[in-house]
């Protein structure tokens, strides 16, 4: 096994990934938390991993489970009816309404565009840090842009 | 229209990089990672500093971005890979040694991490570490202090393998005859710190 790269090398490089696909996946202003939880808890694991060739996708899969997590809490703590986390626009209208669209994707759909899109992981990372198989991940993915698409036009 | 939503979707975003540094200062401040690192400014040229739980780790002279990267990887392989860059966690050493090069520090008092270094080794750099500010010995007496009175040449090699030079401070061991000896981060480097420490303004 070759030596692990120092930990600030994968936060440097992969930072930007997480990030947008945290602000994605829950908006900008709970990624933040998700963010800081996805690093911590790969810190702590980091000597034990065992290859660093595919780090960006380790990152993105605990990335994932951080946001379902977050996902799932927010369900429990909002009332019904409340709207989903505000998702920072970058900059004009149309990409307001795109990460509009993005956010009212099922959660599935979403981490598939996110992952394939947004972080360009190949189709079989993809399918790893959703955590189903590859087969599914695609369809996840092709429903979710047939979505954004239709909003989008 | 795929392509547009693509490209959008895979923008850059500054947020990420202040929320990247924002990880690791907290990583160093709650020492979640065994190392920190941060590069200091001084009159020999660019440091580099790591420190760990127990003290700094490393000083390193570092001429150019690829000695960081050796020096980093080193250590990751070494000690611990869950290695952070942070300003802050390194405070206490880049203020004593700020003061140090401006010459109003004799002595340096943050603590320094000895468990890496052992046996002859450790006791040739703990004989050097009493070396008063702006004095000066010779390899044999470096020797005689560490209880190897005949292993000058040893003591030599010891000294140029110090992990912490400056406060681990080998730029005041010479040749007894008067020359300066050989030194890590070259010969230029010690002449300049000796230099400091014959002007020192208290």
């Amino acid at each position: 096994m070759d030596a692990l790269p120092p930990f600030q090398r994968a936060l440097e490089t992969h930072g930007d990934a997480v990030w947008r696909y945290l602000r994605g996946m829950v908006g900008a202003q709970a990624a933040e938390d998700c963010f800081q939880e996805t690093f911590l808890s790969a810190l702590r694991a980091y000597p034990r991993l065992h290859s660093y060739s595919n780090v960006r996708a380790w990152l993105l899969t605990i990335a994932h489970r951080k946001a379902i997590d977050h996902t799932r809490r927010a369900r429990r703590e909002l009332p019904l009816d409340a709207a989903p986390d505000p998702i920072a626009p970058p900059a004009p209208e149309r990409n307001e309404q795109i990460w509009g669209a993005v956010a009212e994707l099922p959660p599935r759909q979403r981490a598939a565009v996110l992952l394939r899109f947004a972080v360009d992981l190949p189709h079989r990372d993809v399918a790893a840090a959703i955590g189903c198989s590859e087969e599914a991940a695609r369809r996840s993915l092709h429903e979710g842009m047939k979505r954004l698409r239709e909003v989008v036009g | 229209m795929t392509d547009g939503l693509q490209t959008m979707l895979g923008a850059p975003d500054s947020h990420a990089a202040a929320a990247a540094r924002r990880f690791a200062t907290r990583a160093a401040s709650s020492w979640s990672a065994d190392l920190a690192y941060a590069m200091l400014a001084s009159p020999l040229g660019d440091l580099l500093l790591v420190a760990g739980r127990c003290g700094l780790v490393v000083l390193h002279y570092t001429d150019a971005r690829t000695d960081l990267d050796a020096e980093l990887e080193r250590l990751a392989a070494r000690r611990s890979p869950r290695i952070v860059e942070s300003v802050a966690a390194l405070d206490p050493w880049r203020r004593e040694l700020d003061e140090y090069f401006a010459g109003r520090r004799t002595r340096f008092d943050a603590p320094l991490d000895w468990s890496d270094i052992r046996g002859f080794r450790r006791r040739v750099l703990s004989a050097t570490a009493r070396i008063p500010y702006g004095a000066a010995r010779s390899y044999g007496e470096v020797a005689t202090a560490a209880g190897s009175p005949r292993a000058a040449r040893a003591a030599g090699n010891a000294l140029g393998s110090n992990p912490l030079p400056i406060v681990i401070p080998c730029h005041r061991v010479r040749h007894a005859g008067g020359g300066l000896g050989g030194y890590t981060g070259g010969i230029e480097r010690k002449a300049v710190l000796l230099e400091i420490e014959s002007q020192q303004r208290g």
